[in-house]
């Protein structure tokens, strides 16, 4: 079957409701008209080969590049051309060409197929202008929302710089405070340190007296218990009663273990006794509070070995120390109120510190060549979905949460800019998300477009653990053009 | 959603599987069941989820037998022949059960021969629905009797057929050489059914006891040696698996036969297994086993089962090609043995030099677990006859719609409407064809097949109808469990006509699948199919239009809390136990959706239906695939020998996941995948739920321009797949077909699987290595010569040729002698392509010959069939003259199509080209290219549909 007849055919263009001819054979751009003569052989446009002029569109591919047949499916590769007009001019692959599908919103990809296909064109022109014309719209408000934005930003950025510096001077001075008043801590803490030692000292002395006189009158005290018939004499029978003195513990204080403990001696009287008491006070246990001891000789053993000493000291302890004296006490009282000072200064510093890092830290960003991302910083944005809550925090994360309870899921914190080469302010990636089991971590592609509102407009999960998120803002409106709404009445004539 | 998926229980059982599903909020409970069975996190069969033949109790009495000690005998006084008709009784000698032989000898050289009980205690299982037909018989007659045996005449080519009385034995001879023999080892063992113990002392039949028949003889020597004192041997009343319990009312009832085949040494087919084309002796391993399983990341190269069962095997040599049909619908294990096996060609040839070597055999045993022995054996003796023989009995390949041929693009899942629009968009985008985008089993409301989930998918006919307008089709999901849920139509219906299978007790099975808590329809029963059909209609599956089409997996059926993941052998299917029909449940099920599909349509389209589990007879409704395979390239090679295996037993309609299900596939595993699956028969990409996004353009412009290639050249090829389909579905021919097929005497030819032919013209050797330099094809035929489809260099046959290969690469080969007509216009779906011309292939063979054929049709409805609406063309290159004659006078279609161009091959220059037609000679423009020596006749014009003749002067 030969398509002779669509060989060269009429292309009608309207254009402003007034229609001009312009011919040349089917599917051929205006600009590439000047190589279709009819009268002259064709050559490819590859310069391949030079084919008769009847061989143009005859639904046989001739020519490698697939130009000799611009109108029909015959080349693989060929491309074929509609007009559109009223709507955008458009290429499509020549594999198109009559496959029953319109493609062409003039129809004239379907001229044989049968397909029925109705010129779309004015209507989708028309459509387009709203839609470019409510784009404009978007990008003029959304620019000069941007601009805002960015005056918003410079502003705020400048404030904090100058906030940055005056806090970096603000922190000298701190710096020079907690200085100065270090030194006036330390100054007045000496002072309070040997007044305190003194007074230590003196306590101790005192202690070690009383307890002097204690261990005195205990010994007096063991003495007389000791001495059983009273005769004035401790004798070493007398000590054998007492078999928890016993040196070997093997359970029975024997005579001349008890002989031992006495020096040798038979019996002792008071005054040789003070060098028999330090052999046996600490296992002394007084008669009287046998039972006493009994049991907390039981303690003893159970507990461990470092806690022995503690009811000991405790007894002993209880007598508290006595109170500064008054010069002591008012060289405590100052160094106490250097320290506050100190301390006072340093924790202010150490907050300007974090103020400073905060601020350094949200100036480091990326926010835009002109930083009019900045005022997404520190916000979040949410979309609720049939399943999920979807929660858009820029530059920091995003995460995910069940609508109807159930705890909420990391899908990837702040990573990178990564949108094309050209503009990687279109896309966000956050990365590093919650794991997947037996997957990846989770992470988020943001897409952003131009937009009044600052809103995430939809979510999805194109692969496993891999979402992508829809983000509009003003932020990422470009500068219009200066706009004409209809760009396409003046098709290519 | 994937929130859902933390490591929890839930997110072992859901990645651990094939359809793992991801946001059912009863999944928590699901996991429960399946967490034990499915919890393996490497990557690699949990082969401890499924039998051995030592844990199958049968299989494993049945082995234990040892050849050469048959017990039965034939009693030549109960002979009885009618005209095609011989009955014979068998006396089992040990315990005097009689045994009913019949064999008949069938239209086409085939020989069935059945044994039953002559007397069951209640009747065994017959497969219903597997033939075609009832086989049409040619007479018998009785040559010669004694008391030895009888011989009886199987009329064509002097066969003879010699029934031995003791013991039995069958041998069909031909001449005097024997082509095969039954019952030759003595393995022949028939459990007949029997009472229980505890019934049996009440019953006054005083049997004696054994396990298998055939074995008593042994037994008193046997209990000696093993000291055991009389006791009922294990499984015979019961047998527990893991923590099932098979109650096994019927106690013992196995079968088994064994066949010897003289002077083979290869057999091929049984399939479903991931393992060589040629079958590997089993001596020392398991069988090779046939019971349908969803089995979970499947291995490679073992014997294990897999979704489908085709119980038949092909025995080859240079001689002959006979095939046996075991029809039998139990778990089946299939021995193999072989004398030769094991020897290397030198020790082959050093018997033959030396004359001492015995001939050459393959022994053959199978076994089964329930029903009768029902076997046809296939005498050939030719490869195709064989074919037609299967045929004959099964019925072949369904005619699928063209469209159905072309690409399919399939992912676990495709989230939503938006998502398929914009992967439709992405083909147009990067100019890439496709006819069919799929929608795995998310799509449906909470798993309820026939329903839509109304957030992802709430206006299924504008999406569908938004295919249409690009002349695109969708396939749905239907799988056979059913959510047990008392606000889902399809479950109530199933349940107040009493559709379900039964358990033992006679409750509903209920077993878990991907809804949760699951029913399973008694696909078996007429009137369920019938019922099942019905939902198909467009007002009763809503949101369904012409262009979507159906998706049957997991009908093995997949049980995942089952017994080796699928339905308890004791469940009831009417009278009969799941244990007799486990094997044909998936064909039910594809054979039900199916009838749907034709009669939604008011009988006159073509169904399209895909199928995981199958059996013999599959094929009669539609496609299958090999399962959930892996992105490996391991897995790539195993998809020749899987799907060539499934063609020779009829199943021509076969392909694995292209990329691999699990896992990622590396960029170029890819591409080479979609390279050798243009080249397969049922072309898909599909992909898990887990695996990243693979849409053929995600992968950068170079790649996406190989894929694109590739596909490209399976849409311009379609007009001869499909014309090989349509030979299929007349013939019984297989479409992919191993070389051996083509080429019976060539002993190279034998074992190759990694390269194959479609139909008998195009030679594919697939690259399937890893950073491969080049491949070694064999190009098969003295005689022939075979051309290079993309440069038209010609190569002789016989011969190893190495071909260096880039990424670009894909190694195909015309056969020298051959046309074949392509589409070269590719378009962005087939449809679109209908009236597209022709360009026609002319390969010349060394004696300036070429034939082939062009078949034409609305490439959707039955009314080829019905009103013989086609054109079936012959297209003879000879002397000099290229001539399309019609083979289909009284056939009457029209086309617009015409032929642009054609391409001879292996041409020398002509003076003059003529076109004759219509009584008229008008001259042809012609180009010659005298290196590769090629012709091309330029816009010869004539209609595809007339009588032609163009004339080289």
């Amino acid at each position: 079957m030969t398509c002779l007849h669509l060989l060269l055919t009429l292309v009608f263009a309207v254009s402003l409701g007034t229609p001009v001819e312009i011919q040349r054979p089917r599917g051929v751009p205006l600009t590439k008209k000047q190589f279709y003569e009819e009268s002259k052989p064709f050559t490819c446009l590859d310069g391949s080969r030079t084919i008769p002029f009847d061989r143009v569109n005859d639904d046989y591919c001739d020519c490698k590049d697939g130009s000799d047949e611009p109108g029909t499916a015959a080349c693989p590769n060929g491309s074929f051309h509609c007009t559109n007009a009223g709507y955008r001019p458009m290429f499509i692959p020549s594999s198109r060409i009559n496959d029953g599908i319109c493609d062409c919103c003039d129809t004239t990809d379907e001229y044989n197929s049968g397909a029925k296909c109705e010129n779309t064109c004015k209507e989708l022109g028309r459509k387009e202008r709203e839609v470019l014309q409510k784009m404009a719209e978007i990008t003029k408000e959304g620019f000069l929302l941007k601009q805002q934005l960015i005056e918003e930003a410079k502003k705020g950025q400048q404030e904090k710089q100058s906030k940055v510096t005056d806090m970096q001077e603000n922190k000298k001075q701190l710096d020079e405070k907690v200085e100065a008043l270090r030194t006036v801590k330390e100054t007045a803490e000496q002072p309070e340190k040997e007044a305190k030692e003194r007074h230590l000292k003196a306590w101790e002395e005192q202690k070690a007296a009383i307890r002097l006189e204690k261990d005195k009158a205990k010994m007096a005290e063991t003495f007389l218990e000791l001495d059983d018939n009273e005769d004035g004499f401790v004798s070493v029978s007398e000590l054998q009663s007492h078999a928890e003195l016993d040196p070997d513990a093997d359970g029975t204080l024997t005579e001349i273990e008890a002989q031992g403990l006495m020096g040798g001696a038979e019996q002792v009287d008071t005054s040789t006794f003070e060098s028999v008491w330090p052999k046996i006070k600490d296992k002394y246990h007084s008669e009287v509070s046998r039972e006493e001891a009994d049991i907390s000789l039981c303690l003893c053993v159970v507990q461990a070995q470092p806690t022995i000493k503690t009811p000991e000291k405790t007894h002993e302890d209880e007598e508290a120390m006595p109170p500064y004296d008054a010069d002591t006490q008012a060289l405590i009282d100052a160094a106490q109120k250097a320290r506050d000072d100190f301390e006072e200064a340093e924790k202010a510093l150490r907050e300007m510190d974090d103020q400073i890092r905060n601020i350094e830290k949200e100036l480091s960003f990326d926010f835009g060549p002109d930083a009019e991302f900045t005022y997404l910083y520190s916000q979040c944005y949410e979309l609720t979905t049939s399943e999920y809550i979807y929660r858009l925090c820029p530059f920091n994360r995003v995460s995910q949460k069940p609508k109807y309870g159930g705890s909420e899921t990391n899908l990837g914190t702040w990573g990178s800019w990564s949108g094309p080469e050209n503009n990687k302010y279109l896309l966000m990636k956050y990365e590093q998300g919650t794991g997947c089991w037996q997957g990846p971590n989770r992470s988020t592609t943001v897409k952003l477009t131009c937009g009044k509102e600052t809103v995430v407009t939809s979510t999805s999960e194109p692969s496993r653990c891999e979402y992508l998120m829809e983000f509009t803002t003003p932020a990422v409106c470009q500068e219009p053009a200066n706009i004409d709404p209809s760009p396409h009445d003046h098709v290519e004539l | 959603m994937s929130a859902m998926f933390e490591g929890n229980a839930l997110s072992a059982m859901q990645t651990s599987h094939c359809h793992t599903s991801l946001n059912n909020y009863r999944m928590g409970l699901l996991s429960v069941v399946c967490v034990s069975l499915f919890f393996s996190s490497t990557f690699a069969v949990d082969r401890g989820n499924f039998k051995t033949c030592d844990q199958s109790a049968f299989c494993k009495r049945q082995r234990a037998l040892k050849p050469g000690q048959s017990p039965y005998r034939a009693l030549l006084e109960t002979l009885e022949l009618s005209d095609s008709r011989l009955t014979l009784q068998l006396i089992n000698d040990n315990n005097k059960v009689h045994l009913l032989l019949e064999l008949y000898r069938l239209q086409g050289n085939m020989t069935r021969v059945k044994i039953n009980e002559l007397k069951p205690l209640k009747p065994r299982f017959e497969v219903p629905d597997v033939l075609i037909a009832e086989p049409p018989t040619e007479p018998l007659s009785v040559l010669s009797k004694d008391d030895n045996g009888v011989v009886l005449s199987l009329g064509a080519e002097n066969q003879r057929l010699i029934v031995s009385a003791r013991p039995f034995r069958l041998d069909i001879m031909e001449g005097p050489e024997v082509l095969l023999s039954l019952n030759s080892r003595g393995l022949l063992a028939f459990e007949h059914l029997r009472l229980h113990k505890d019934t049996q002392a009440q019953a006054d039949g005083a049997e004696v006891k054994e396990s298998v028949d055939g074995d008593q003889q042994q037994d008193e020597g046997k209990k000696d040696e093993d000291g055991e004192s009389e006791k009922e041997e294990d499984g015979l009343w019961e047998e527990t698996f893991k923590s099932h319990t098979d109650t096994k009312p019927n106690g013992p009832t196995s079968i088994s036969l064994d066949f010897s085949l003289p002077g083979v040494e290869h057999v091929y087919g049984i399939p479903e297994h991931a393992d060589d084309l040629k079958l590997k002796t089993t001596d020392g391993g398991d069988p090779y086993r046939l019971y349908n399983l969803d089995v979970f990341q499947y291995e490679l190269y073992n014997p294990m089962a897999l979704y489908g069962s085709i119980p038949v095997m092909l025995a080859h040599n240079t001689q002959r090609t006979m095939g046996i049909f075991w029809l039998n619908a139990a778990e089946t294990w299939v021995d193999i043995s072989s004398n030769t096996a094991g020897k290397t060609v030198f020790g082959k040839m050093l018997d033959f030099v030396q004359g001492s070597s015995e001939k050459p055999q393959t022994d053959v045993r199978w076994i089964s677990e329930s029903g009768i022995i029902d076997v046809f054996i296939m005498l050939g003796p030719k490869p195709s006859k064989v074919f037609s023989q299967y045929a004959s009995l099964t019925g072949t390949q369904s005619f699928p719609p063209l469209a159905s041929l072309g690409y399919h693009q399939c992912r676990w899942n495709y989230n939503d409407q938006e998502d398929v629009k914009s992967v439709d968009q992405g083909f147009d985008q990067h100019d890439i064809p496709y006819d069919f985008i799929w929608l795995d089993i998310e799509h449906a409301d909470g798993k309820r097949y026939f329903t839509w989930d109304p957030h992802k998918f709430p206006q299924p006919k504008e999406m569908l109808q938004g295919l249409m307008d690009k002349r695109r089709k969708m396939v749905s999901i239907v799988d056979p469990h059913i959510r047990v849920d008392s606000g889902y139509k399809i479950h109530n219906e199933i349940t107040s006509k009493d559709f379900y299978v039964k358990n033992k007790d006679g409750k509903n099975y209920e077993g878990w699948c991907w809804p949760g808590n699951s029913g399973y329809p008694d696909f078996t029963k007429p009137e369920m199919r019938a019922w099942w059909a019905s939902m198909f209609a467009y007002d009763q599956y809503e949101g369904s239009m012409e262009n979507l089409f159906t998706w049957n997996d997991m009908n093995e059926p997949s049980v995942f809390n089952g017994p080796e993941v699928t339905m308890h052998k004791d469940a009831l299917h009417g009278k009969w136990e799941h244990r007799d029909i486990h094997n044909i449940y998936g064909l039910y099920v594809q054979m039900a959706t199916a009838e749907g599909q034709i009669q939604r349509s008011g009988g006159v389209e073509r169904p399209f239906v895909l199928t995981r589990a199958f059996f013999a007879g599959s094929q009669r409704y539609g496609a299958v695939w090999t399962g959930d395979n892996a992105a490996e390239w391991d897995h790539l090679k195993i998809s020749i020998p899987m799907c060539l295996s499934l063609g020779l037993v009829g199943v021509s309609f076969c392909g694995a996941d292209v990329g691999g299900f699990f896992k990622n596939p590396s960029t170029e595993l890819l591409v080479r995948w979609y390279q050798t699956g243009a080249y397969q028969p049922f072309f898909r990409a599909h992909a898990h739920l887990d695996t990243t996004r693979r849409e053929p353009w995600l992968f950068g412009p170079e790649n996406t321009a190989l894929i694109r290639e590739v596909i490209r050249q399976r849409y311009a090829l379609l007009p001869y797949w499909y014309q090989l389909f349509y030979q299929a579905h007349k013939t019984g021919m297989p479409v992919m077909r191993p070389l051996w097929v083509d080429y019976p005497k060539d002993t190279a030819t034998f074992t190759i699987d990694d390269e194959f032919l479609i139909g008998s013209d195009l030679l594919v050797h697939p690259v399937t290595e890893e950073g491969s330099r080049g491949v070694t094809a064999y190009l098969p035929g003295a005689e022939e010569v075979w051309y290079d489809v993309h440069t038209f260099q010609k190569h002789n046959g016989a011969q190893n040729l190495y071909i260096p290969v880039t990424l670009s690469s894909i190694p195909v080969f015309q056969r020298g002698g051959s046309i074949i007509p392509r589409k070269d216009r590719v378009r962005r779906s087939s449809t679109c392509m209908e009236n597209d011309p022709y360009t026609l292939y002319v390969a010349l063979s060394p004696k300036k010959f070429a034939e082939g054929e062009l078949y034409i049709d609305d490439g959707h409805s039955f009314n080829y069939d019905t009103k013989k609406e086609f054109i079936h063309r012959s297209l003879t290159f000879a002397n000099n003259a290229l001539t399309s004659s019609n083979l289909c006078p009284d056939c009457n279609f029209l086309t617009s199509s015409w032929i642009e161009k054609v391409l001879i091959l292996g041409a020398s220059k002509p003076s003059k080209v003529l076109l004759k037609m219509d009584g008229k000679e008008t001259p042809v423009d012609f180009e010659f290219d005298t290196s590769m020596s090629v012709l091309t006749l330029r816009k010869p014009g004539m209609n595809a549909g007339a009588d032609w003749t163009l004339l080289l002067q």
